[in-house]
């Protein structure tokens, strides 16, 4: 188990939900330092909703959700907004401003919140697009680059300011194997390099197992198990392994509940 | 479903947009430190929009104007045409047709483009990033529609009344007076007249610029959401535009 100094986010007792839907019903975890966190789950768990609620963009419903020892939620916006520049939170679309190059969405948190002069803001921003390989794209805009190049000038942004923490939103989806490989190394190297906290939300388990340290499966507003990679894929819960070997039916049943039974169903067409 | 839903939702979204206003109003003082992302606003809301409020200002002069003519020459009065073209326009025509095609042109592209910007994330992220988006792209374009209505009704009023309208038909065509459609125009139209006018577009742009940054800010982040922002953008700021000048009328009418 963690020590509350290891942890640097800590979340107790979390319930979150959307009107009558339950989306959290009292859940614990922690991130450790210098860790990479997956958060698994099948979709429709509220993983992205977990990234919202440490945020700070959403509000539980009970319990709390610490960040550094500041519990997130108790924060005037003004503080709020200084927090969020320790974390950086990658979204599944990369959300690039549209109407700026590549260079100037790296620049723009710098912009916004530093008094840098130009010629730092320009040396700090092509370092960072070295970083993720595309300082060659720097000129370009979102609309000229591919969805997992998209992804790279986000992560770019998000470490412009140096966080302590990046959280990604399922970073895999939708990606060729090249672009895939290319993000999980740049996690990866990245996490180390620059002595970050990540945490990656995604429902991609073999890759994710590759390079997280620690791994918690969530589903039914619960935490199913949590442990290292390899401790989880030894779960007793036959949910978890279900989820984890990605077998058709199991504890999630391959149908979708219906009223009737089928051979009900089809002999009502008769009547 | 109740009987009195559709007035309780209509007066909860006008007490959800006001404080909307409210928030925006209290990011002005920050948005108005940095000029240049208003003086961009200004370019994209304002200065792409001077090419129909240019054509439509001198269509609608040359129609005044040969209606006008058709009637007063009846009456020997085809002088007074330059009075009849210039109260019109200044005093109703300018202001309301400017804001309508300001309304369709720059109020839909607002709405479209800060919904967008909302579906695709950009504006999360903005937050995220700890920038607020309401200081750092609604209060600038709230602006933006504030300052360019009432330069663009002046730019409308000017091509119906002189530089082509109702001068090119009533003067050049028809053959009335030069100088008595000018002096006459003298006469008749009041300082008054040009305020009131000021005033009407300003309130116009007001109402366009948060109607419009209301209902993207508020679009559901679906294609679906962003078209019907786009569509209650216009449909909702031109009957608002008709029915303040009606009241704003009212009020100068005495």
């Amino acid at each position: 188990m963690t020590t509350a100094a290891d942890s640097l986010v800590r979340v107790r007792s979390m319930k979150f939900g959307f009107g009558p839907k339950v989306i959290y019903d009292g859940i614990d975890l922690d991130i450790v330092r210098g860790k990479i966190t997956a958060i698994l789950g099948p979709s429709g768990t509220g993983k992205t909703t977990l990234l919202r609620l440490i945020g700070g963009q959403w509000k539980p419903d009970a319990g709390s959700i610490e960040f550094d020892g500041i519990n997130v939620h108790q924060q005037s916006r003004k503080q709020l907004f200084e927090l969020r520049k320790r974390m950086g939170l990658l979204f599944q679309t990369g959300a690039l401003l549209t109407d700026l190059s590549v260079f100037e969405n790296v620049a723009f948190p710098l912009r916004e919140h530093t008094t840098f002069p130009e010629s730092m803001i320009r040396d700090l921003v092509l370092m960072k697009l070295e970083a993720v390989g595309l300082r060659g794209a720097a000129k370009l805009y979102p609309s000229e680059i591919s969805g997992g190049m998209n992804r790279r000038v986000a992560l770019a942004r998000a470490i412009a300011l140096e966080p302590d923490m990046i959280m990604y939103d399922e970073p895999f989806t939708g990606q060729d194997p090249i672009s895939m490989g290319v993000l999980i190394r740049l996690i990866q190297g990245l996490n180390r390099s620059l002595n970050l906290t990540s945490v990656i939300v995604t429902h991609d388990v073999e890759d994710v197992m590759r390079i997280a340290d620690y791994v918690y499966v969530l589903s039914g507003g619960k935490v199913l198990d949590h442990g290292s990679p390899a401790e989880v894929q030894q779960s007793k819960s036959a949910l978890v392994r279900q989820f984890l070997n990605g077998e058709a039916d199991g504890p999630v049943s391959f149908h979708y509940k219906a009223a009737r039974s089928y051979a009900d169903d089809l002999m009502a067409g008769r009547e | 479903m109740n009987f009195f839903s559709p007035l309780t939702d209509g007066l909860r979204g006008l007490g959800r947009a006001t404080l909307f206003l409210f928030t925006i109003l209290a990011g002005l003082p920050e948005a108005l430190l940095r000029p240049r992302l208003i003086f961009q606003q200004i370019y994209s809301v304002g200065v792409l929009s001077l090419i129909i409020i240019v054509v439509s200002g001198s269509f609608i002069g040359m129609v005044l104007a040969l209606q006008g003519y058709r009637t007063l020459v009846n009456f020997g009065a085809a002088s007074s045409l330059g009075v009849l073209v210039a109260l019109s326009i200044v005093r109703e025509l300018g202001p309301v047709i400017t804001a309508l095609l300001f309304a369709g042109r720059a109020g839909s592209a607002l709405a479209a483009e800060i919904g967008l910007m909302k579906a695709t994330d950009q504006l999360s992220g903005m937050e995220m990033m700890a920038v607020d988006p309401i200081k750092r792209v609604i209060a600038p374009r709230f602006i933006a529609g504030l300052i360019a209505m009432p330069l663009l009704a002046s730019i409308f009023s000017m091509m119906a009344i002189g530089v082509a309208g109702g001068h090119a038909i009533g003067v050049e065509l028809l053959g009335v007076d030069d100088g008595s459609y000018w002096s006459q125009i003298n006469q008749a139209m009041h300082g008054a007249d040009i305020r009131d006018m000021l005033i009407k577009a300003t309130v116009f742009g007001l109402a366009i610029s948060w109607i419009a940054v209301y209902q993207g800010y508020h679009a559901a982040p679906t294609s679906e959401g962003v078209s019907r922002a786009t569509t209650s953008t216009v449909v909702v700021s031109s009957l608002a535009i008709l029915a303040l000048d009606f009241v704003l009328t009212a009020f100068m009418f005495h």
